[in-house]
Order: C-alpha cells, then sequence, then structure tokens
C-alpha cells in the first residue's frame, strides 16, 4: 500500500520535473548572433580568415558569432557602423566588418 | 653533474642553497641565474594557481592568495606537465592552515573552483530529451537508471557554498545569509554552471550517479522527499545524459 503511493508520487514529481525543465532550457535557450562579438570574444566557427573561440580579428566581425540568449540577438544595441548607419546582429553571416586579408 | 631529484628539491624550496654542480655550457656554476629561474618557477606556478582559483583568490586577496600559494607550490608543486589538473590537494591543504581558521569555508569554495574547472574539461555528452520520463509508467519509473554527465560535480558543504562563491566572484553585491547549501556544477552549453541543490538533493543526485534506480534513490532519502526540483534542475542543465528502462 504505502509502496504504491510511492511510485504515484515518483510519476507525479518526474511529471512536474520535466514541466520544470523545460521553462529552464526555455529560459536558457541560446543563439548564434553573428556581427556582435568583440575581436577575440566570438565563440566556435567564423568562416575564412578565422578558424574557432577567440580568433575574430575586428569588433563585430560580421562573419563570427557569439552565444547570446534567444532572442536577444537582433536587438542587442552596438555603435553605429563608421558611415552613421545601425549596426545590427544577426541570427546569418555577415559581410561586413570582416577582417583586411 | 646533478640528480634530477636535487635540481628538483633545490627548485621548489628557496632556502636550499643553489645546487654547487649546477653549471652552464662553458662549465661555469649557473650561481644567481638558477634563483632567478626558481623565482620564475613559483610565479609563474602561483599565477596558475590563482587562475584555478578564482574564488578563493578574490576572498583571500592577492596579496595573502600568493603566500598561501608560495606555501602549497613548495609542499605540492605539480605532479604532471599539465597545469590544468594540478591543484587537487589545494582544499585539504587550506583545511591545514591555522591562519585561516577564520574562514572556515574556504576550502569548500575551493572544492568548488576544482569542481568548475574539471567540468570545464570533462567529456562532452549529449542530454537525454527530459519527455523520455513521461513515457515511463510507475514501474518502469521505479526501476530506471539515469546517467549524469561526466560535467556533473557534486558538492555537499556545511556553508551557503553557492551565496559565498557569488558573492566572492562579485555577481551579487548581497552578502550570503542562508544555512548550509550543497552545489552541482553542470555544463549545460560550454561553461559550468554553479547551482544551489534542493533539500536532500545532493543525496539524491549521489545515488543518481551512482547508479541507484530512481525509486530507491527516493526512498534512501528519507519519507517526504520530493525529487522534482532535483530533476529539475538536472534535466533542466542537460546534466541527465542517459536513461536506462
Amino acid at each position: 500500500m504505502s509502496n504504491k503511493l510511492k511510485t504515484v508520487a515518483l510519476l507525479g514529481a518526474v511529471a512536474t520535473a520535466v514541466t520544470l525543465s523545460a521553462q529552464t532550457v526555455q529560459a536558457q535557450a541560446k543563439e548564434k548572433c553573428f556581427g556582435v562579438a568583440l575581436a577575440g570574444q566570438n565563440d566556435c566557427a567564423a568562416g575564412p580568415g578565422t578558424t574557432c573561440a577567440g580568433t575574430a580579428k575586428v569588433d563585430y566581425q560580421g562573419n563570427a558569432w557569439k552565444l547570446v540568449d534567444a532572442g536577444t540577438c537582433m536587438e542587442m544595441e552596438l555603435p553605429a557602423m563608421a558611415d552613421g548607419s545601425a549596426r545590427m546582429g544577426s541570427l546569418e553571416a555577415l559581410d561586413r566588418d570582416l577582417p583586411a586579408s | 653533474m646533478i640528480s634530477q631529484s636535487a635540481f628538483r628539491h633545490a627548485l621548489t624550496d628557496a632556502g636550499q642553497p643553489v645546487p654547487e654542480t649546477l653549471v652552464d655550457g662553458a662549465g661555469r656554476p649557473a650561481g644567481r641565474r638558477f634563483s632567478v629561474y626558481r623565482n620564475n618557477v613559483a610565479v609563474s606556478l602561483s599565477e596558475a594557481l590563482e587562475t584555478g582559483f578564482p574564488a578563493v583568490a578574490a576572498l583571500l586577496g592577492a596579496a595573502n592568495f600568493a603566500r598561501v600559494a608560495a606555501r602549497f607550490l613548495r609542499q605540492h608543486p605539480p605532479g604532471s606537465p599539465l597545469l590544468m589538473t594540478w591543484g587537487g590537494q589545494f582544499p585539504a591543504f587550506l583545511e591545514g592552515l591555522d591562519e585561516l581558521d577564520t574562514m572556515p569555508w574556504l576550502p569548500d569554495v575551493a572544492r568548488s573552483d576544482l569542481a568548475m574547472r574539471r567540468a570545464y574539461h570533462a567529456a562532452d555528452a549529449a542530454p537525454i530529451e527530459p519527455a523520455e520520463l513521461l513515457a515511463l509508467d510507475e514501474e518502469a519509473l521505479e526501476r530506471a537508471r539515469v546517467t549524469l554527465a561526466p560535467a556533473v560535480q557534486l558538492i555537499a558543504s556545511r556553508w551557503p557554498l553557492a551565496e559565498i562563491r557569488s558573492y566572492a566572484l562579485g555577481e551579487t553585491p548581497e552578502r550570503p545569509s542562508s544555512g548550509a547549501q550543497d552545489i552541482v556544477v553542470t555544463r549545460p552549453e560550454f561553461d559550468p554552471v554553479v547551482s544551489a541543490l534542493p533539500e536532500r538533493g545532493h543525496a539524491f543526485a549521489l545515488a543518481l550517479k551512482a547508479g541507484m534506480p530512481l525509486g530507491a534513490a527516493v526512498t534512501q532519502c528519507g519519507a517526504g522527499f520530493d525529487p522534482a526540483p532535483t530533476l529539475a534542475l538536472l534535466l533542466g542543465q542537460g546534466a541527465i545524459t542517459g536513461l536506462i528502462s
């Protein structure tokens, strides 16, 4: 009898845990954001001219990405471009701010 | 000629004389150049220790940490060329220092620094989909075992360890105020994360790590134990990487 009660409790606890964890995961979800990392501060894989983490040559390098909280990539405030136009993060690789090769 | 052990002995103890038989290519005695080398070794090891134990270093301050490190590196020089593995004895070493009696939580903070480093270097493992657990009925759940990620590190503490860490590292201005806090270190993406474990969560997670079936792991935590918060934490941090049902 008491054993039965415990297993029912376990089933309920696991269901609760799965629900709770889904919320945590959502809160933590990251996205790759191109063109926002400072030189040397990018996460992995940055295309030609750079190979991996920490290899971005210039600030806001367009083909280098950084993991940021999901949904924040496009909203991040970045300094304006040299010509005064707004600089924005992107979920795709960009062709701006590439290191001179 | 000088033996490896004599050289090593003199290298880690500034009180030792320069080995007389140590000469350069032209046969001249090493003299003060050996002291320069000895000092460089000590300073670089001290810096490596400070990098490896950031929370301890923050709590002690740079000058005190350097003093403690100087003693540690002489008693426990690296046993391997891989500096990333050095410092395993540092928590126990801190426990033995009388002058740190006023900071009895320091060894646990050192253990947490070490756990962060081990988690960082641990092998990758893909987490299970939490929903996989929902496919099991009561009995299967009772018998099921889980595998925890290699990065998972559990530390029991009599002190509010998670809060002390956050305060020490400047993540929060609030002084630690809770009672005892056990912690788990996980690595959800690329960087290790410290979380405070819910009540009795340490014993539960330890049982899971040891391969105990879910039902038994809950039972051994005593009457009224609710595994949900701990399970949610582990699932949410991607710390459960296998389900054996």
